[in-house]
């Protein structure tokens, strides 16, 4: 039975995770630093050693990948829900597709990492009015039919994506591979990703209990009392901001999405209330790990992130299935 | 005393196809009503109609005097309990999670449901004999076990008003009058109205008021069990001939 106590107690253990999974992300790298300094340096004691590098380089992309690898956790249990589907993930709809259309525009054009991000993310929220627009066309929406849509755009985009690279000059090839799989060495500032996922987080956790009955079919959730037209454009347009925001900021990293809300579900049971700040906190720390292991593994080589969160999630994942079975 | 369900002048449609055309309908406190009719005349859809799921085409619907949009989802949700025909979760959750959906409407936004909710849900939970499953994955759960469960649901929600579609679908003999009598005690212990789609006429006869017959193509009957479940209307609505047998004061239709 869901009780508030022990969501506080899973929240409080995730919490320290993620702090547990920051401090490595900070002490980690080409210069190691003590955990000891990076807490003193975190305090604003500046003469800390390895002070600057800290605070200037590992910071912002630490908490950058906090806030990505959260925001596409929240994401994926948003549309997990909504299309009430256990396969959803935040690119189910083309916004990854979208994304990776207007920022593959853009490094081809030559734009700066401004006009990058500013394309990746108008090409993200054109996917998502185009899915909205073309399954709600005669204002019945079923969850296959959104989805459908949605692969199919997606599929679209994927075509215009592998136009875009064979056609592309040789030098400009590596980069835009590397946004496609997800990279956050182009972060440097964290907050539009951190105050959309507390955004996204302070949106949703309201509707926590609605979402759960959401999740058992929309008949189901109407006859309990959830508004359920109003909801459901709630949640799309949530998880489609959320989804955009990391996109831009990291590129198409995959597997975080799809795999943490299931790893936690696992963990914790199918609670919106517990699952929603539970997958934010643990989406969180996997992606901050990751990418350290990513900026280290082969150092000076950087890989690129959304190999890893594969790499270390599919064995991760595979291993809980098979040891829970219910 | 305001009906607790009042249609008037409802007209349903699937498409361009007729369900019912300008159907009148009252439900007072205690009373319980059939819904019959063939394969895909539209029972289920009437009674989402009747549940605030679906817009009518014509007509309203009340419930103890105030339509749906006044009321809101929320107080709707209070007043009126709907079961659907097949209980379907993509995702698993426990029996207890699952009767549990049912304080819903009864819960403030921050709250979390408390002892006294659990303790309400056990007690549905016993009454369709689900006790010692509490902690049982949904999909682990047989078709029979699933409809009890949806009943338990209903009754942790605790309306004054039932709307059920097919609530006898895949119960054996004996939870089928188990799950009658439990509907049969709300309405007479509670007031509670039941209204409940029915295939055997019989049963229907046994535990029910008044019977609806829907035609399929719009028209509708309805009124007392005693007049209007005889053969000669069965038969027409079933569109196959049904012979009337008595045994010990039930009345039961056979089909020929």
């Amino acid at each position: 039975m869901p009780s508030r106590r022990r969501a506080l107690i899973v929240i409080a253990l995730l919490v320290l995770l993620a702090g547990v999974s920051l401090v490595v992300a900070l002490a980690v790298g080409s210069i190691s630093i003590p955990p000891g300094a990076v807490l003193q340096g975190l305090l604003g004691d500046a003469e800390a050693p390895g002070y600057a590098v800290v605070h200037n380089l590992r910071l912002p992309r630490a908490l950058a990948a906090f806030a990505c690898g959260g925001l596409l956790a929240v994401a994926g249990c948003l549309m997990q829900v909504l299309l009430r589907n256990p396969l959803a993930d935040p690119y189910v709809l083309g916004i990854s597709g979208g994304a990776g259309v207007g920022a593959l525009v853009a490094i081809l054009l030559g734009l700066s990492a401004f006009g990058i991000n500013g394309l990746a993310f108008s090409g993200a929220l054109a996917a998502t009015f185009l899915v909205f627009g073309l399954a709600h066309g005669d204002g019945s929406w079923t969850q296959t039919r959104l989805l459908l849509t949605g692969v199919i755009v997606a599929a679209g985009c994927g075509a215009l994506v592998a136009l875009m690279l064979s056609l592309a000059p040789e030098h400009k090839l590596h980069g835009m591979l590397y946004w496609l799989m997800g990279d956050l060495s182009q972060a440097t500032d964290a907050r539009p990703p951190l105050l959309a996922l507390a955004a996204a987080l302070l949106l949703a956790l309201p509707f926590a209990r609605e979402l759960n009955l959401l999740a058992r079919g929309l008949a189901t959730a109407q006859a309990l009392g959830v508004a359920v037209v109003r909801l459901r454009r709630l949640v799309y347009v949530v998880a489609s901001l959320a989804t955009a925001t990391a996109v831009t900021t990291a590129g198409s990293i995959g597997f975080v999405g799809l795999v943490v809300p299931h790893l936690v579900r696992l963990a914790v049971g199918n609670d919106q209330r517990l699952l929603l700040p539970a997958s934010a906190l643990a989406g969180g720390a996997l992606l901050a790990l990751a990418d350290t292991l990513a900026r280290t593994v082969a150092a000076p080589q950087q890989l690129p992130v959304g190999v890893l969160t594969a790499l270390i999630g599919v064995p991760v994942f595979l291993f809980l299935l098979t040891r829970a079975p219910r | 005393m305001t009906a607790l369900l009042q249609a008037s002048r409802l007209t349903v449609r699937i498409g361009d196809r007729e369900v019912c055309r300008d159907l009148e309908l009252q439900l007072q406190p205690g009373e319980r009503l059939a819904i019959l009719g063939r394969n895909g005349a539209g029972k289920s859809t009437l009674l989402s109609t009747l549940a605030g799921l679906r817009p009518a085409q014509g007509g309203e619907v009340r419930l103890q005097g105030r339509s749906y949009s006044e009321l809101g989802p929320r107080a709707a949700a209070r007043q009126r309990g709907w079961m659907a025909q097949t209980q379907a979760d993509a995702f698993a959750s426990s029996v207890l999670e699952t009767a549990l959906a049912g304080r819903h409407p009864h819960l403030g936004r921050w709250d979390w449901e408390s002892g006294a909710d659990a303790e309400l849900a056990r007690a549905a939970l016993a009454r369709v004999g689900l006790t010692g499953m509490e902690q049982r994955e949904t999909p682990s759960l047989s078709g029979g076990e699933r409809q009890r469960l949806a009943i338990a649901t209903l009754l942790t929600q605790a309306p004054d008003l039932y709307l059920l579609d097919e609530p006898l679908a895949h119960l054996d003999l004996s939870h089928q009058i188990t799950a009658l009598e439990l509907f049969a005690g709300l309405a007479r212990e509670r007031g509670a109205g039941v209204v409940m789609v029915l295939h055997d006429p019989g049963l229907a006869a046994r535990y029910c008021d008044r019977a609806l017959l829907l035609q399929g193509d719009g028209t509708w009957e309805s009124g007392p069990v005693a007049e209007i479940l005889t053969a000669a209307h069965l038969s027409r609505l079933y569109g196959h001939p049904l012979r009337e047998v008595e045994d010990g004061g039930s009345r039961w239709f056979i089909p020929c």
